[in-house]
């Protein structure tokens, strides 16, 4: 649920997808879901040689599972609050565990 | 006798540590850095030893011969992470053609935010110091 949100607050950035295939993909990030699958704008493929047959597909929805990275934008991330979230998550998991 | 003085001093060490366990177990930020280092050795159950590393430089190995090295920020039960000023480092194996062996060869990348998915990760540490 945490990574969760913090994907909703990057809606609209530029980010990089990284596949367990190796293709990276970068687009806008226009929506994000529970299973942390991704709807991009705009998108583009580094390396388009390596993957000619992407090079028309303008907008894509990307299987959460088959993400291995996604980088992003610095400037859009508060880590001290992420820090401070993902402490009261864990020990809210831990509660419910005993 | 020695091994008297010994339980004695790991009483001392325990005393001394509990409030701050204590902290991370409520969600607090952890206290001073210079208790952390020993409360990786006493983190009880085996996340505790992944959230007393938060602000910390860890290390991260991936499946597909991957590590990266960043700082972590936020993480959940998948292991689903994000890490800042990263440096990812792929092995890579090339075979020789004419001889056969297999030599290989490291890649490295970084950058600045990444999320990484928990799937792929296979062991997450506090980096050797």
């Amino acid at each position: 649920m945490l990574i969760f949100s913090v994907f909703k607050t990057l809606t609209d950035q530029e980010v990089t997808v990284e596949l367990k295939n190796d293709l990276s993909i970068v687009g806008t990030l226009k929506s994000v879901d529970q299973f942390l699958n991704i709807k991009l704008d705009n998108i583009r493929v580094l390396d388009e040689d390596k993957h000619p047959h992407m090079i028309a597909v303008r907008n894509c929805f990307i299987r959460g599972s088959v993400v291995r990275y996604v980088q992003l934008p610095k400037a859009a991330v508060d880590t001290q609050l992420l820090e401070d979230a993902t402490r009261r998550e864990s020990s809210n998991a831990q509660k419910a565990a005993r | 006798m020695k091994l008297y003085r010994r339980n004695e001093q790991r009483r001392a060490n325990w005393q001394e540590l509990k409030p701050a366990l204590e902290a991370t177990r409520r969600g607090l930020p952890p206290p001073a850095r210079s208790s952390r280092l020993s409360l990786f050795a006493m983190a009880v159950e085996p996340f505790d030893l992944i959230k007393v590393s938060l602000s910390e430089r860890v290390f991260v190995k991936l499946r597909g011969d991957r590590e990266l090295r960043g700082i972590l920020h936020a993480y959940d039960g998948h292991m689903n992470m994000v890490l800042s000023e990263v440096e990812e480092t792929i092995y890579v194996v090339d075979v020789d053609e004419q001889t056969g062996e297999s030599v290989v060869r490291t890649v490295k990348r970084n950058c600045d935010m990444l999320f990484v998915r928990g799937d792929g990760v296979v062991l997450v540490a506090p980096p050797a110091r």
